[in-house]
């Protein structure tokens, strides 16, 4: 069946359906990963997004439901250039194609996704529309894409209740804002006993379980969105437990002491981000997917310095607390998607909570 | 930390001449290299024994020496030049080999110079087979386990420890005879126990069994301060078992996962840090299809022909970094030249699919096995780029030039099902048509994967293409199946064979739908930031983002495609001074090729580059985009030459000589009347179609006759025949090689074999030089010695040679160059082939002249003349200089090819000897190919009866340098009637021990063996000559290069060799 993506400036992209055929309106952004097409598809973090897919050739070696970063894909709708005939990988336990049916995920295929890609480079991330209704009303369509917005997508991705991972390490507590399944991987397999809270936990009860320290996660949309949640951070911040963010959880925590945050023209997302070290001067190759930053001359340097600067474009990529035992980083140490070179940032925290418990 | 201050001068290793495994990318890493030390103030000494290459030009480095590449050399260069440091890792294992050497002789220590790249230890940590071992195990990186055993039981309780199957490698022995896989313990007791007998150590290697995994390599780069980043990672198609350069190869890898493929990745970073590289590094993986087991195969510590690669496929310049990163630069200092905007420390994304494909020999080498294995076969390689791996895939094929041009073109049709599958387990360069044909008749991806062990996804993707020649050939012709094939990249004219119409057809149907090439960028990137030199790949159905400059005059320089032999590195030479000269006379330039490891096809050699097959469709779509003012085709060889007409037609100027002159020198008749016309003698010949035709004409003109097809190149199909019967084969094979031109039979002439490169402005000629064969007519001009300034011919010889140059560059009206072979007998002058375009020869003729030819003639072409350019046209002064140009071979890397020299080259490459006396230059010529005498001071001769008389001379010569001379009973009588103290030696048929054992004895250092003329049709001197070269004997073919090898030899007293920088030659 024939499929189009309208874009809001008016680019009309003609294509073949995949997936589910509903209509759906969402963001469009783009991801230049070359694997990991399942990963990107159940990161919560694209909750209210439909991505690109820069690699034409998507779905090679199918789907293996043990690689999904989350219960089920969020994004909004999925776009390609080909969806491969045939799946080939030992593990591969069921076709792209079905999995998108199957989770209703609408998208399209058999376009020229570089050139979609330019568009939002030179015109920045914009709404879109994937439709199949071929009689489309391109004005009414317009209009529709101009008043878009996300909503609160992070008490959508959320878990709803608490759960735990048993283990025998430091006990750390994981506020769930969209957390891809490998944070909490990451810590446990370091032995770590995690405890997974939904976002919208209070932080007394956080802070009543008694945990080691406290992991705040990726997640979806605009971080000034969650004013609630920023509140609840400020009380885990005055806590002086030792406290790891990653992505959102790194927006919110700046925004919790008073910093800014703003949107990129067109974000990082994709796995080749070049990220300094700024005390080292070590150049670190990192996963991102982020639409929005963190201005870090709206921070004191009483509160927090900045230790991570994105290579490419100068942007924040993390920040050292300085009077807690509190650091952030916007980029991706969990990886799955993308580079592993910084899972030794896990060893970090759990070393600090081991500093801080003998302290 | 910035550049290191103290390095302020540094010594260039390049690789020497080119041979299968080390080719023309390491002229483009370091010519790479010198560009990138050069733009930072650094000066810049170069040795490189190759003057074919771009990187021994004067302008490439501050000083230039084509010297060979010995240690002793490189102790006298340093100094001489007193560089502070070296850059051994842009030269290959040639590079690597010399900075161990100096290391190991504490030479560097003594000079205080350094190494800078890497170190002496990262080179044995990579290279040493135990210490990589080690080091590997210390980081817990697996490798496959493998263990020496000298008895039965070891090898089995070993087996039984790493499990079935095992490789079983004899120590010792022939071309890894005795050796096999064992799937049992049945099977290893019998291997084992041969091998173990047949091994002259009594030991076998057992290793775990890795053939059939697949084969994934990644392109790492680490700088000072320890950043890594990876460049590209890249998927064999043909599993673990087919050495990577003659596989197909696809970058991105297709079949993994991100599980995978970050274990992987995270493996090759971890191994690039614990090695401590600086600059490049190449990993090699074998990783089981079903599971996530994976080995370690190799690191190679330096630029490779995969990072070639990895560098065209990315556009991430990697020779240019690791250069940098060599003068103590780091990642995120180092600006990424594609994007303008961005730096180094980053990791290329692809939003487009690479397909490799090897160029190998067999066309050359019809006697050969075209099994692949993991000895490397392929001499050079064409590189694709798509949107899909279909795409890629046709474009591939189609760039080989082998006549090839779908997957229908190597027909297989005949064999039934049980017969594919038997042709399915030959491993060779047929391969994917073979699975083509299979699926055609039904055998299913899971068998042919059973088989082949090639991804059952590429397996899908043949068939993918498979289906679209079924569809073109039974469906009818819509718009959509049109658009769909097109996309697939079938060219108009399969398209018009598959459905019964004419290719012009084709192509208005596609006028009239819309149907054309657009061209995507390749910047680094995936379109995430805007990039300043991108080069462009075609695909069908997109937008097209190279948008024309029609503000500058523009020419289009087609490239040459893929290295084979008879067409090798020396036209990209050419093609990219043509493209500087063009520049700097104000044009914008412009180059379409498709050969990965070439200079042309750097980021910044040509204001845009098309990477693209070099067929007439392929070029017309770029002509329609860019609309040329004008094209050249006289630098890129053969390849370039055919697209002439196809040019013309598309209304596109040729510059330089028009296509009717080319054509004229090539077409018999024409150029006949051409000769007569000039009153310039040529053997006495004539044109054939039938074997009958060429007897009788072989007849009247008496034998021997020379035999070869109307377009050859590199005397493809030529032979020197003797009787009938040689005739009847030879035309034979000819018409085998689909032949669609006339056959030429000439008297052949046996006389000293003359070359000149010349340019000619339509009035004027200046000839560089005279170059005069050391091997008689009958063995090509590529394979033989060649010497300049010619030593023994007479002043009147050479006068008739510049006459005769000049009324043929007249009357063929050249404008650029023209290259000319003649035979001089006496004082009596022949010509036997005029090529009017760019030769072999050039680029060695014009750095031993000093005479920049190619720009001298690109300016011809512009309308110039040479008297405005500042020469006194005619033969040049000759330089005060003798400069050799000698051969160099890659036999002991083909199984089964004949290495005897006849009127088909054999070549790969060549090096440069160049002194200011005859023999000097000889000796450092022989010196630079290798032939490093004497060791056991043994040699065999055994000669055909005509060369006799001189083998007489030739071996009391040897007699007194001290060599003990064995021969066969025939040569061993007419050496012994001279007084030559002669050992005989069986024939190869007779008992043990016989010339055989004596070879394999290891104790020969030289065989001198000239096989009959004609066909060879005793089988002996081929066995020979064959093991001599799979033992390391040096052996020669020919009496004349046996005579300069003896020559050569008694003049080596010298100590010390006069080092020349070739700036100062003119």
């Amino acid at each position: 069946m024939k499929a189009f993506l309208i874009l809001e400036d008016g680019h009309v992209f003609a294509g073949r359906q995949i997936g589910s055929n509903r209509e759906v309106v969402s963001e469009i952004v783009f991801n230049t990963s070359m694997t990991g097409y399942l990963e990107v598809l159940t990161d919560p973090s694209y909750s209210g997004q439909a991505v690109v897919m820069t690699y034409p050739l998507i779905g090679n070696y199918g789907i293996c439901y043990e690689d999904m970063e989350s219960v089920k894909p969020w994004i909004d709708g999925f776009i390609v250039r080909e969806l491969s005939r045939i799946p080939s990988n030992f593990r591969s336990e069921d076709t792209i194609q079905n999995f998108l049916k199957e989770n209703d995920i609408p998208g399209i295929c058999g376009i020229d996704t570089r050139s979609l890609t330019k568009i939002l480079r030179e015109k920045g991330t914009m709404n879109g529309m994937i439709t199949t209704d071929e009689h489309y009303q391109i004005e009414e369509v317009l209009k529709k894409l101009k008043t878009y917005s996300t909503k609160d997508e992070v008490s959508k991705v959320t878990c709803q209740e608490k759960y735990i991972l048993h283990g025998k390490g430091p006990k750390v507590a994981l506020l769930d804002l969209g957390a891809k399944h490998n944070i909490a991987h990451s810590l446990h397999k370091r032995g770590c006993e995690v405890t997974v809270y939904p976002s919208f936990t209070s932080a007394e009860e956080i802070l009543q379980s008694r945990p080691d320290g406290i992991m705040l996660s990726n997640g979806p949309g605009d971080p000034k969105a969650c004013l609630s949640i920023i509140q609840e951070i400020r009380k885990l911040y005055e806590s002086n437990l030792p406290i790891f963010a990653i992505c959102l959880g790194h927006q919110l925590m700046a925004l919790a002491v008073g910093a800014d945050t703003y949107r990129l023209k067109y974000g990082h997302r994709g796995g080749n981000h070049p990220v300094k070290d700024l005390e080292t001067g070590r150049v670190y190759i990192t996963a991102q997917n982020h639409g929005y930053a963190v201005d870090p001359k709206s921070l004191s340097p009483d509160v927090a310095v900045p230790v991570f600067q994105n290579v490419n474009d100068g942007t924040n990529e993390g920040l050292r607390y300085t009077k807690k035992p509190v650091f952030t980083v916007q980029f991706h140490p969990e990886a799955c998607p993308g580079p592993q070179d910084c899972g030794y940032l896990f060893d970090k925290f759990l070393t600090i909570m081991e500093g801080e418990r003998h302290a | 930390m910035p550049k290191n201050p103290e390095i302020k001068k540094v010594l260039v290793i390049g690789s020497g001449p080119i041979v299968i495994g080390q080719a023309a990318e390491f002229d483009y890493a370091g010519t790479q290299a010198c560009r990138s030390l050069r733009e930072e103030g650094i000066e810049v000494v170069l040795l490189n024994s190759n003057p074919a290459t771009i990187m021994t030009d004067k302008d490439i480095a501050d000083k230039v020496y084509i010297e060979p590449l010995t240690v002793e050399v490189v102790e006298q260069l340093i100094l001489k030049e007193k560089p502070d440091s070296v850059l051994p890792t842009l030269g290959g294992q040639a590079g690597l080999n010399l900075a161990m050497e100096l290391e190991e002789r504490g030479f560097l220590e003594k000079t205080g110079v350094r190494l800078i790249g890497t170190t002496a230890k990262t080179i044995k940590r990579a290279e040493d087979r135990l210490e990589f071992k080690s080091a590997m195990e210390k980081i817990h990186e697996p490798v496959a386990a493998s263990l020496v055993v000298e008895t039965l039981e070891e090898g089995i309780a070993f087996a039984n420890q790493i499990g079935y199957p095992v490789v079983l490698r004899p120590a010792y022995t022939l071309g890894g005879s005795g050796g096999g896989i064992a799937h049992n313990q049945p099977e290893l007791e019998e291997i084992l126990a041969n091998g173990l007998r047949l091994s002259r150590v009594g030991q076998v290697l057992v290793e775990r069994c890795i053939a059939g995994w697949k084969e994934i390599e990644y392109e790492v780069m680490r700088d000072q301060a320890g950043n890594v980043i990876t460049i590209c990672n890249m998927e064999n198609i043909d599993p673990v078992g087919v050495h990577t350069g003659d596989s197909i190869v696809v970058a991105p890898s297709q079949t993994l996962g991100d599980k995978e493929y970050q274990m992987l990745r995270t493996s090759a970073l971890n191994i690039i840090s614990e090695l401590a590289i600086t600059g490049g590094c190449n990993v090699q993986f074998a990783l089981h299809p079903t599971s996530f087991e994976y080995c370690v195969i190799e690191v190679n510590p330096r630029v490779s022909r995969s990072s070639a690669l990895a560098s065209k496929a990315t556009g991430y310049p990697i020779a240019k970094v690791a250069a940098k990163i060599a003068i103590g630069y780091h990642l995120d200092e180092i600006t990424n030249a594609i994007t303008g905007q961005t730096m180094a420390s980053f990791e290329p994304m692809l939003d487009y699919c690479v397909v490799k494909m090897p160029r190998l020999p067999f066309d050359k080498f019809i006697s050969a096995k075209r099994t692949l294995t993991t000895q490397m076969k392929a001499t050079g390689e064409v590189m694709s780029i798509s949107d899909s791996f279909e795409g890629g895939l046709m474009k591939a094929i189609r760039s080989l030039e082998q006549h090839v041009d779908s997957l229908l073109s190597y027909d297989f049709s005949h064999l039934d099902k049980e017969m594919l599958r038997k042709q399915l387990e030959v491993v060779d360069d047929r391969r994917i048509w073979v699975i083509a044909e299979a699926i055609r008749k039904g055998i299913s991806y899971d068998e042919i994967y059973e088989i082949t062990r090639i991804d059952r996804w590429f397996i899908d993707k043949i068939a993918i293409l498979v289906e679209m020649e079924q569809a073109l050939q039974r469906e009818e012709l819509t718009f959509e199946l049109l658009k769909e094939a097109k996309r697939m990249e079938f060219p108009d004219h399969v398209i018009a064979r598959l459905t019964g119409r004419r290719e012009e057809e084709i192509r208005k149907l596609r006028r009239e739908h819309g149907i054309f090439a657009a061209y995507k960028m390749v910047d680094t990137c995936a379109a995430e930031f805007a990039a300043q030199t991108p080069y462009y790949y075609s695909v069908f159905g997109s937008e097209n983002e190279a948008i024309p400059d029609h503000t500058r005059k523009k020419v289009l320089v087609l490239g040459s495609g893929p290295i084979r032999i008879g067409q090798g590195i020396e036209f990209d030479f050419c093609s990219v001074h043509c493209t500087w000269a063009f520049s700097k006379e104000g044009y914008e330039t412009i180059i379409i090729n498709n050969n990965p490891e070439t200079v042309s096809t750097d980021f910044d050699i040509a204001d845009r580059l098309y990477f693209e097959p070099l067929t007439p469709e392929d070029v017309e779509n770029v002509v329609n985009l860019e609309k040329p003012d004008g094209a050249v085709v006289q630098f890129g060889g053969q390849t370039a030459i055919k697209l002439t007409e196809a040019l013309m037609k598309m209304g596109v100027p040729i510059l330089g000589t028009s296509a009717e002159n080319v054509d004229a020198a090539e077409d018999r008749e024409l150029f006949d009347q051409i000769l007569e016309q000039c009153q310039i003698p040529r053997p006495k010949g004539d044109t054939v179609y039938t074997v009958e035709e060429a007897k009788a004409v072989a007849h009247r003109l008496g034998y021997p006759v020379l035999v070869r097809p109307s377009y050859v190149l590199g005397g493809q199909g030529m032979q020197i025949a003797i009787h009938d019967k040689d005739v009847e084969e030879f035309i034979g094979i000819i018409n085998r090689i689909a032949q669609d031109h006339p056959i030429l039979v000439d008297k052949y002439l046996q006389g000293k074999e003359i070359e000149v490169d010349a340019v000619c402005d339509g009035e004027d000629i200046l000839i560089p030089g005279i170059m005069e064969h050391i091997e008689r007519a009958g063995i090509h001009s590529g394979d033989s010695i060649s010497v300049y300034p010619a030593q023994s011919i007479s002043e009147g010889v050479k006068a008739t040679i510049e006459e005769y140059t000049r009324r043929l560059a007249r009357s063929l009206h050249v404008i650029g160059l023209i290259n000319i072979q003649f035979i001089a007998v006496g004082e009596e002058v022949y010509v036997i082939e005029v090529n009017p375009r760019s030769s072999r020869t050039v680029p060695y003729i014009s750095k031993v002249t000093g005479i920049p030819i190619v720009p001298l003639a690109t300016k011809v072409i512009l309308g110039q003349k040479i008297r405005e350019l500042g020469y006194t046209p005619g033969l040049q002064k000759e330089a005060d200089y003798v400069a050799i140009k000698m051969p160099v071979f890659s036999f002991e890397k083909i199984r089964d090819a004949d290495i005897s020299l006849g009127p088909e080259m054999k070549s790969t490459g060549e090096c440069l000897g160049i002194a200011k006396s005859f023999h000097e230059a000889l000796y450092k010529a022989f010196l630079g190919a290798g032939i490093c005498l004497p060791r056991y001071k043994n040699m065999i001769i055994t000669v055909r009866d005509e060369d006799k008389e001189e083998a007489v001379e030739i071996a009391k010569r040897f007699e007194a340098l001290g060599y003990n001379i064995f021969a066969t009973k025939g040569t061993a009588r007419a050496l012994m009637e001279a007084d030559v103290q002669v050992r005989m030696t069986r024939k190869l048929e007779q008992e043990s021990p016989n010339i055989l054992d004596l070879i394999l004895g290891h104790q020969i250092d030289l065989v001198i063996d000239t096989p009959s003329q004609g066909v060879e049709h005793s089988h002996d001197g081929f066995v020979i000559r064959r093991n001599a070269i799979e033992t390391g004997v040096n052996v020669l073919t020919a009496i004349d290069t046996a005579r300069a090898l003896v020559n050569s030899l008694e003049n080596t007293d010298q100590k010390e060799l006069t080092l020349v920088n070739i700036a100062e030659v003119s």
